[in-house]
């Protein structure tokens, strides 16, 4: 319904084409979808955050004086399970991925709109089963579910738990089998795949990943299960039964489930690097197969979690030559970040810091992996804090960092409004030193030699400890600070113009907030991804002109 | 989705190919072949499989993409099977074993 | 409905035309399919992995399966897999009441499989061979002299295999009934032409899927070793 009065009129768009909750509970709109999943995701990680900070309080003083060590076991389980399960692995591709994908294609909507939305209640019954077990008694076996302890030991929700997780896993690979579908069929014309946004080929390799991976741990979650309820014992040791078999089939999936959890944060890094350098991507076609390269590659080296596990040492050798080798395609993508910088027309807006975040603390701690990949080293730093600080500074450093930057950047797309921006300054620097914090010393920790998981600590590792719970509140404070102003933008921000980074990308050739049907006319793309030379030629143009 | 329509022909004489293989792994199996019981059960599993796939489920008639996916749905179990024996088979060699029917290399 | 009327009736608005709404349909469902692979290669690493490890006791419970009832089954999933591949065919054609006798004689295959392996399972439940307190595995002298190495607790871990595998394909098959059902309903309605066909030809695709499933679990469940 556009309208070309000069007086500004409230255009429908798809926040305002339709009201009421059944409008939102049974929508097939991908973008509002994406919102249900925001505000899901948000939701859970801060249920999440306040089980870290439970862990956080325990672990200030050396001795176990907060809570049971057995309530401690349950607490940084819950903190894991909500966190990679209902957190990290939904939020870049349900909340930024399903609201620009279909965009950033040129389509319509995704290939299966009702799929998607099926998707969401998978994602909210299985959180509601892991909830429902978690403040039923909790589970814990930690977020990883060690056979034998969680099939024959625990006493604990871990069924309850696991199934949750299983419904959630299938929220997953619906996700992963639209956008796979999508990016192949629904691409607009003249969009061929050399033309593509990185966002879009990370999200393609996520996708794939997704869909092969998860089953794997869906299968696995359910013989946990069936040990403990039906007694089918695949994995009990008195029977001939191989606990390892668990670990195998466990992180089949779990070490892929990582890259489903950086990639898209690499895609949305993609964007903003080029965005706010006013530049091409340095080795573009070296950034796309990097992606498909790591969600390859990510699929050869599962064992690495498991080298003092009991598996032979011959086969330690060749998951740990694979584990170097999935390296570098992550280093191809940093360098070529890095390059796409150069000579290029730097704005340090809220989220290019994040970007800067993202690179530095994204290379701490994939090279600290590194160090986890050589077996002598993981023999001694295995199941310390060394590990801790080593997922912690890619998972967080990384992706919570790529998460906050695209939500930034995408915001005024998204709501048709703009966030301030001193506020979001001040919360990425609150972020990333509170971040740094909270654990930079854990890894002095580990190597140290305190051992991850344990609810008290002998006295020498109390200075460090205390500093990374002192990090952790000023991370917290870094988390709220956006929840409370991108809930005033939505009233107070300032209204959004359609493109107001002059970035390149289909999603921003369309109205904030886009309306329901995204493009009034299909667009046919005659011109290559990031043309930040062209966009700049033609505004020179027009000011000139 | 094949525009190509396959004539009921096709399909009856994939079935009777079916039905003849069933009663050749059964047959089979029947006779010590030592090691090749295994490779010819199989052999003869994989040949099904893709009479299924190439004609019941059209594949042969179908865009590149479609046998790209296939492929590579087998593929990856290929990796979660292959990688994990990996450690499997060399756990004898390692000096320890995890099963129950080889002997242990030294009594611990 | 005149064809072109059916199709415009069945474009959904954000493909552009049936073709590509066809084929992104057919491809979703074999992505799908992938993950079912996967789903169940997880079981089949596993029970991959403990048949070599105990071959002997593997192939001990193996031969106490009946392999008439596993023989027969496998020929009644392929017969359902001709009838469904002849209503996929019908739906083409358009041929409505055909496509809803295949599609009957499809379930009706289906529950012919079903019951057999209801009959199985309570066989294995009177010889106590049902995983749980109550498993008791009899090593019969014939059976020893031909495996030596038969661990009575091993073949729990093969029963607890067989049951899982069994059991996760008998529940894609009742899945598979459902969406059968769903097709017969709508067949006989008229839904289906030759401009729009994809849901037969996908729950086709999802049902000769569950037959490779029992392709590869017959020779590995009931055939370990069966000469003498």
């Amino acid at each position: 319904m556009a309208t070309t009065v000069a007086q500004p009129v409230e255009k429908t768009n798809y926040l305002n084409a339709d009201y009421g909750i059944k409008s939102w509970l049974l929508t097939t709109d991908h973008k509002r979808i994406a919102l249900l999943y925001l505000a899901s995701v948000t939701f859970f990680f801060f249920i999440g955050g306040f089980f870290a900070m439970l862990i956080r309080l325990e672990l200030l003083t050396p001795a176990g004086d907060l809570m049971q060590a057995d309530t401690y076991n349950k607490v940084f389980t819950m903190h894991g399970v909500i966190m990679v399960f209902f957190f990290l692995i939904p939020s870049i591709p349900a909340v930024l991925g399903n609201f620009l994908v279909p965009l950033m294609v040129g389509a319509k909507d995704l290939a299966f709109p009702k799929i998607n939305l099926l998707s969401w209640y998978l994602y909210m019954i299985g959180g509601a089963f892991a909830l429902y077990g978690m403040i039923n008694g909790g589970v814990d076996t930690g977020w990883t579910f060690y056979t034998p302890f969680s099939t024959t030991y625990s006493n604990t929700n871990v069924s309850m738990v696991a199934i949750g997780v299983f419904i959630n896993g299938f929220s997953s690979i619906f996700t992963g089998l639209n956008f796979i579908v999508t990016i192949h069929r629904m691409r607009a014309p003249g969009l061929t795949w050399s033309r593509l946004p990185l966002f879009l080929w990370s999200h393609y390799a996520t996708a794939v990943i997704m869909v092969l991976g998860t089953p794997v741990i869906a299968i696995t979650l359910l013989l946990v299960a069936a040990e403990r309820l039906l007694h089918l014992g695949i994995f009990d040791a008195r029977l001939g039964g191989d606990p390892i078999l668990f670990q195998h089939l466990f992180w089949f999936y779990s070490h892929p489930a990582v890259y489903i959890m950086i990639l898209p944060a690499m895609g949305v890094i993609s964007e903003l690097v080029t965005c706010f350098s006013r530049k091409r991507a340095f080795g573009y076609y070296f950034v796309a197969l990097a992606s498909i390269g790591i969600a390859v590659i990510g699929f050869l080296v599962w064992a690495h979690h498991m080298f003092v596990a009991g598996i032979s040492v011959y086969a330690a050798m060749v998951f740990s030559f694979l584990s170097y080798l999935v390296a570098i395609p992550s280093a191809i993508k940093v360098f070529n970040w890095t390059a796409t910088l150069y000579k290029g027309s730097i704005r340090f807006t809220t989220p290019m810091l994040y970007v800067f975040g993202f690179i530095g603390l994204f290379t701490i701690g994939g090279m600290t992996g590194l160090f986890l990949a050589a077996l002598g080293v993981d023999v001694h730093v295995t199941d310390t804090y060394f590990v801790v600080a080593h997922f912690h500074y890619i998972m967080v450093g990384g992706a919570i960092m790529a998460y906050l930057g695209g939500l930034h950047f995408w915001w005024p797309k998204i709501t048709g409004r703009m966030y301030p921006e001193s506020w979001a300054k001040l919360s990425a620097l609150l972020v990333f030193v509170g971040f740094n914090l909270t654990f930079f010393p854990q890894f002095v920790l580990g190597y140290m030699g305190m051992p991850r998981r344990y609810w008290q600590y002998p006295p020498e590792f109390g200075v460090l400890n205390i500093l990374s719970t002192a990090g952790a509140s000023v991370l917290a404070v870094g988390y709220v600070f956006p929840m409370i102003y991108f809930a005033w933008s939505l009233r107070y921000g300032p209204k959004a113009s359609a493109n107001p980074w002059r970035a390149a990308g289909l999603e921003w050739t369309v109205p904030s907030p886009p309306s329901t049907f995204n493009f009034d006319e299909t667009p046919v793309v005659t011109w290559e991804a990031y043309n930040y030379d062209e966009i700049e030629e033609t505004e020179e143009a027009e000011v000139v002109g | 989705m094949s525009e190509h329509i396959v004539s009921p022909k096709i399909y009856v004489l994939v079935f009777m190919a079916l039905i003849i293989f069933t009663g050749l792994t059964y047959g089979i199996a029947l006779i010590n072949l030592g090691p090749f019981n295994a490779i010819v059960a199989i052999t003869i599993a994989m040949i099904k499989t893709l009479l299924v796939i190439l004609f019941f489920m059209h594949v042969k008639y179908s865009p590149k993409m479609t046998k790209v996916t296939v492929v590579s749905g087998f593929f990856f179990l290929l990796i979660l099977v292959a990688l994990s024996l990996t450690d499997y088979i060399s756990r004898p060699w390692a000096g320890y074993y995890g099963g129950g029917s080889a002997k242990p290399a030294n009594n611990k | 409905m005149s064809d072109s009327q059916t199709a415009v009736h069945v474009l959904k608005h954000h493909f552009r035309d049936m073709e590509q709404q066809n084929e992104t349909s057919s491809f979703g469902m074999w992505v799908f399919l992938v993950t079912e692979i996967m789903f169940f290669g997880g079981l089949f690493c596993a029970y991959l992995i403990y048949r070599i490890l105990y071959f002997d006791s593997f192939a001990a419970a193996s031969s106490t399966i009946d392999v008439k009832w596993g023989a027969i089954n496998t020929v009644v999933l392929i017969c359902s897999s001709l009838t469904m591949a002849l209503a996929v065919h019908a739906a083409q054609l358009g041929k409505r009441k055909v496509l809803v006798g295949f599609l009957i004689a499809t379930i009706m295959l289906g529950g012919v499989f079903l019951g057999i392996k209801a009959k199985e399972y309570h066989d294995k439940f009177v010889e106590h061979h049902v995983p749980g307190p109550s498993f008791h595995f009899e090593v019969e002298p014939e059976m020893a002299e031909k495996f030596h190495a038969i661990d009575p607790a091993k073949t729990e871990i093969f029963f607890s295999l067989y049951f899982l595998m069994t059991g996760l394909h008998a529940t894609h098959m009742v899945i598979g009934f459902g969406l059968l059902t769903w097709l017969v309903i709508a067949g006989s309605k008229g839904k289906y032409s030759p401009i729009y066909y994809s849901p037969v030809e996908m729950v086709g695709l999802y049902w000769h899927f569950v037959d490779i499933v029992w392709i590869w679990l017959f020779p590995l469940l009931y055939l370990i070793s069966r000469h003498h």
